[in-house]
């Protein structure tokens, strides 16, 4: 999945996904200041320590570690498959949901805790109004 | 607080039925529940009434419409597949907050054929297959490889459930399917989200099932007691915060909360339930709730299907309706088809699929979002 030459030109996919003052991608979480959880939307209050107002943004990590997996054969009409669904634990925090490329849709080929980067890219799916959209995509790290 | 009683209960024989109106198939099980204890809808003083696809159209007044506008209240519940559970549970509340003394619980559901689920979030576009998957056979595939990454679970550990529950629903005349699945063909089935095959996922049908509820005062006064059965205890929670719950969907947490309270409530342990009847929307599912609901030690789940401990016959038989696998899921009838199980074992009547000498029963349900209900019955 290639860097496209203007992300910042694309729309984010979903809002955790900005771009900073040079054009380049990452993902943003909130950090409650109250008990250092990370969340990748904001909210009023703490879901883990209850704190209200106590969440601000931050720039998270672009490394992370394969928290867990699936192959999904079978999805709703147009969604390519196999593809790997995966959840990643972000280093310093954040967790989140993503596709897996780059690697074998296997599950003889997918091990608990590889370490994986976050990589951005166009979503390949526009809205009705033909607008392209970023999306964020885990890809196995060389070791 | 009274003590409350279920006095009858009864589910249809779930299957799909395209032509029929929602609110008939409810009413179908209202009646039988009803007829069940020897009552009519005139003497219910409020009905609860669970369904997930309509809900805010009415379902419970509809149904009233078939089977008698007696202008009791009626409260509509949707609760994910907490539903049937949850509108149970509201009547046993108002009976023990000693409001009513005779109430019904009905769920129903009609529902498409396909896929559940899918994620959402996406601003302009789905999100779904572009930032990981989040229909029901990917979740509860995270949910069992979860397991695997812990405890090394296989593929074939989580298919034996499949085949156990298949098996159990042979027996179950009310059941969607009497199939005989062999581990071979659950493993051969079409992989959907691995490691869940196609027959390791839970069978969307409509159905509907329903109990009337009743306080000790009044089910004596009407000589009801003979075939009623307890409610030890109604557990309901929410899911606590946990670090992944946020990204892929934890119903282990939210499963041990209301387990722990519910077993709390009834003033006892796992070691003294009888049978249980646990949410197997995926066979995945149904291998983390043995942990969850307490039926062994963290890890030893693999151990108890390879053992057959679950199994019809064993130490602590799970699902033997056949479960949502086979027996089929309508959402909001579910929860109170459970209740209709577990009540017919207790009282003896469950034929070739009966648990010998059953005593204690516990149902449980957990549905995305999360919502999980424990009950927990015994034999009067
Ligand atoms: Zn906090």
């Amino acid at each position: 999945m290639e860097t496209p030459a203007d992300p910042a030109a694309l729309k984010p996919a979903v809002s955790c996904i900005k771009t900073d003052s040079a054009g380049k991608p990452y993902l943003e979480g909130h950090k409650c200041s109250a008990c250092g959880e990370v969340f990748m939307e904001t909210r009023r209050g703490c879901p883990k320590c209850f704190a209200v107002g106590t969440l601000s943004p931050v720039k998270l990590s672009d490394k992370g570690k394969l928290y867990n997996w699936t192959v999904v054969y079978r999805n709703f009409p147009g969604v390519p498959v196999p593809f790997v669904s995966a959840i990643v634990d972000l280093e310093g925090g954040g967790t989140l949901k993503g596709n897996l490329i780059e690697v074998e849709p296997d599950p003889a080929k997918l091990k608990f805790d590889m370490p994986v980067k976050v990589v951005f890219g166009d979503a390949g799916r526009t809205d009705k109004a033909g607008n392209h959209y970023l999306a964020y995509f885990f890809a196995p790290e060389a070791a | 607080m009274s003590d409350v009683y279920v006095v009858g209960t009864d589910m249809i024989k779930f299957g799909r039925f395209p032509d029929r109106k929602v609110e008939d198939i409810g009413a179908e099980a209202a009646l039988l529940a009803l007829a069940d204890a020897g009552l009519t809808i005139g003497d219910m003083q409020a009905v609860y009434s669970g369904n997930l696809g309509q809900a805010g159209a009415g379902v419970g007044q509809r149904i009233l419409r078939q089977i008698g506008q007696t202008g009791v209240p009626v409260v509509n519940v949707a609760n994910a597949c907490a539903t049937g559970a949850t509108a149970f549970r509201e009547g046993w509340m108002a009976i023990k907050a000693g409001v009513y003394d005779m109430v019904l619980a009905v769920g129903c559901e009609q529902m498409g054929k396909g896929l559940l689920g899918g994620a959402g979030g996406g601003d302009g576009i789905s999100t779904e297959g572009l930032l990981g998957s989040g229909t029901m056979p990917s979740v509860f595939a995270h949910v069992g490889l979860e397991h695997a990454r812990s405890y090394g679970t296989t593929f074939e550990q989580f298919a034996k459930v499949s085949v156990k529950n298949h098996h159990h629903s042979t027996l179950n005349p009310k059941a969607m399917y009497q199939i005989e699945t062999p581990l071979e063909e659950v493993m051969g089935a079409e992989m959907i989200s691995y490691p869940n095959t196609k027959l390791m996922c839970s069978v969307n049908v409509d159905g509907s099932a329903a109990a009337v509820l009743c306080s000790e005062k009044k089910a004596r006064e009407l000589g009801l007691l003979g075939r009623a059965v307890r409610v030890r205890a109604s557990a309901l929670a929410s899911d606590p915060y946990t670090q992944h719950n946020l990204a892929a969907m934890d119903f282990n947490a939210v499963t041990k909360l209301a387990a722990k309270t519910a077993y709390e409530m009834a003033g006892l342990g796992p070691d003294e339930v009888d049978l249980i009847e646990l949410h197997d929307c995926f066979a995945t599912a149904e291998i983390v709730h043995y942990e969850n609901l307490g039926l062994c030690g963290p890890g030893g789940a693999g151990r108890m299907i390879d053992t057959g401990e679950t199994n019809l016959g064993g130490r602590i038989p799970v699902n033997v309706s056949g479960g949502l696998l086979s027996k089929g899921h309508p959402l909001g009838a579910t929860g109170i088809a459970n209740i209709y199980e577990i009540t017919t074992h207790l009282r003896g009547e469950a034929g070739k699929r009966q648990v010998e000498g059953a005593r204690i029963g516990l149902t449980h349900v957990v549905g995305a979002g999360s919502a999980c209900a424990v009950h927990i019955l015994e034999k009067v």
